[in-house]
């Protein structure tokens, strides 16, 4: 199911071996709500990147922010942050 | 054959260690098991050890610097006693968690309040499920061999773990005892020089301690718990070859006039000593009583319980442990436990003795055979007694 390594495969005491490699680990898969940006409201003055724990919030080529959704955990300060109140939260399971 | 000396046991154990040429101590003193760290420093300070001795402002700082010192790839060694070994509480699962091998000699004490400086095992069985491997000594010849042993099995890359060497405070660590020592040729044969698998290294960096998500921390747990369990075959290897190299010959228990016997103490640490010499007298008066001394408690030795206690009609199990407000003793509970499974069970019968420095005398023990015989011959099993509580 998964590819992740089983309990004979870690080394003893699991040190992190390569540097900066917790970016592998895709920990968006905690989250239970996405963050959608409405693009008519949004006047691009990313304080949603700046505010995000994150900083999976990332500005695209037409200038509007979205989150990288590997990362993402839907913790909501993004749309709690933005001064036009462009973001809204949806449940993953809709 | 080496040397006899007499010496106090806590200073044999510092001997012991210095000749182990540890790199790191970080200790802080506390009674009954100041001696040892006291005399380590004093080697240290005098130029007689080559290591870095750290006194450290508590035993939580204590067992955080081992844990450094390890991961910096050091052979370590610290020493301490009942609210030490709480204080460290929280670091003692970081450092079997991390896997770091490094040896903690404990004069085990009673735990407060109100305050106790005697000896029980109250101290070391509140820090039982910390994933450290555990055993008892219970003289001051099996403390000193075992400073050695325990560098060899927790260095050992098929375990990694740190080890607890419990001997009583006191009744232990302040008697003077011949202790035969060994010479340095036999430690260089015994004992190789640490060779960390890896270590902290500025060009290579690595974390050691990281977060483990859902996703990876019921694996570490269990690895963790696999090689507790298997690091008794390197601790029987090890016994095997230091028989080899100093003649004594140690094992996971070890049976005392048990061949015939129908009922059998079973017992830990200092007072299995005492325990011998009432079987001796009771075997005069012609009871046919036996003693089991446990040496090896975590990882606990269930097969080895089980095929020595199987036969017989009655174990006294003798706790020197509470485990207030539950099964009573944590030794008579780990014991029913490998009983549990057999067709033909004895019956235990449990005794809770030597609570904060109580002496356990023989006749303490001859009145412990006297409610197993009740119960060989048909009685009812009565529950945990606390041995000499005044009513």
């Amino acid at each position: 199911m998964s590819s992740l390594p089983g309990w004979k495969a870690l080394p003893p005491g699991c040190p992190v071996q390569t540097p900066l490699s917790a970016a592998n680990n895709h920990t968006g898969s905690w989250r239970s709500e996405r963050p959608i940006w409405n693009h008519e409201q949004c006047v691009q003055c990313g304080v949603c990147d700046m505010f995000c724990p994150e900083a999976c919030i990332k500005q695209t080529a037409e200038g509007f922010y979205e989150a990288n959704l590997d990362y993402c955990k839907g913790c909501g300060i993004c749309k709690q942050e933005c001064p036009t109140q462009c973001i809204s939260m949806k449940q993953e399971e809709e | 054959m080496g040397t006899r000396k007499g010496m106090e046991v806590s200073i044999g154990i510092a001997e012991a260690v210095m000749m182990a040429d540890v790199d790191v101590i970080p200790a802080y003193p506390i009674t009954p098991q100041t001696h040892i760290v006291e005399h380590l420093s004093e080697l240290v300070a005098d130029g007689h050890l080559d290591a870095e001795f750290v006194p450290v402002e508590s035993e939580h700082s204590a067992m955080s610097c081992c844990c450094g010192s390890v991961a910096a790839g050091a052979r370590t060694f610290t020493a301490t006693s009942s609210q030490g070994l709480a204080l460290m509480h929280e670091i003692l699962f970081i450092a079997s968690g991390m896997r770091l091998p490094m040896v903690m000699a404990v004069a085990n004490r009673s735990l407060s309040a109100p305050i106790s400086i005697w000896n029980d095992h109250g101290d070391v069985m509140a820090a039982r499920d910390t994933g450290w491997m555990q055993i008892f000594v219970e003289n001051g010849q099996e403390a000193y061999d075992h400073m050695m042993w325990a560098f060899r099995v927790s260095e050992d890359h098929d375990v990694l773990l740190p080890i607890m060497v419990n001997f009583d405070g006191f009744i232990l660590s302040h008697v003077v005892e011949p202790i035969e020592v060994w010479s340095p040729e036999e430690v260089k044969q015994f004992l190789p020089p640490y060779k960390p698998p890896y270590r902290l290294d500025v060009d290579k960096p690595w974390t050691f301690g990281a977060v483990g998500i859902p996703d990876i921390y019921l694996e570490t747990r269990m690895a963790h718990n696999e090689a507790l369990i298997d690091s008794q075959k390197v601790m029987e290897k090890a016994w095997d070859e230091m028989a080899e190299v100093v003649g004594r010959k140690y094992s996971v228990l070890e049976n005392y006039k048990t061949d015939d016997a129908d009922i059998v103490f079973l017992t830990m640490g200092g007072i299995s000593e005492t325990c011998m010499t009432a079987v001796d007298q009771m075997r005069d008066e012609g009871k046919k009583v036996g003693v089991i001394r446990l040496r090896m408690w975590r990882p606990f030795p269930f097969a080895e319980v089980a095929k020595e206690l199987g036969g017989r009609k009655v174990v006294l199990a003798v706790d020197r442990a509470l485990s207030t407000g539950g099964c009573g003793g944590p030794v008579a509970s780990e014991i029913k436990a490998a009983l549990y499974p057999l067709d033909k069970r004895p019956q235990v019968v449990e005794f809770i003795a030597g609570l904060g420095g109580r002496d356990v005398t023989i006749g303490d023990f001859k009145e412990m055979y006297d409610k197993g015989a009740a119960v060989a011959a048909g009685g009812a099993v009565p529950p945990y007694e606390m041995v000499g509580v005044r009513a």
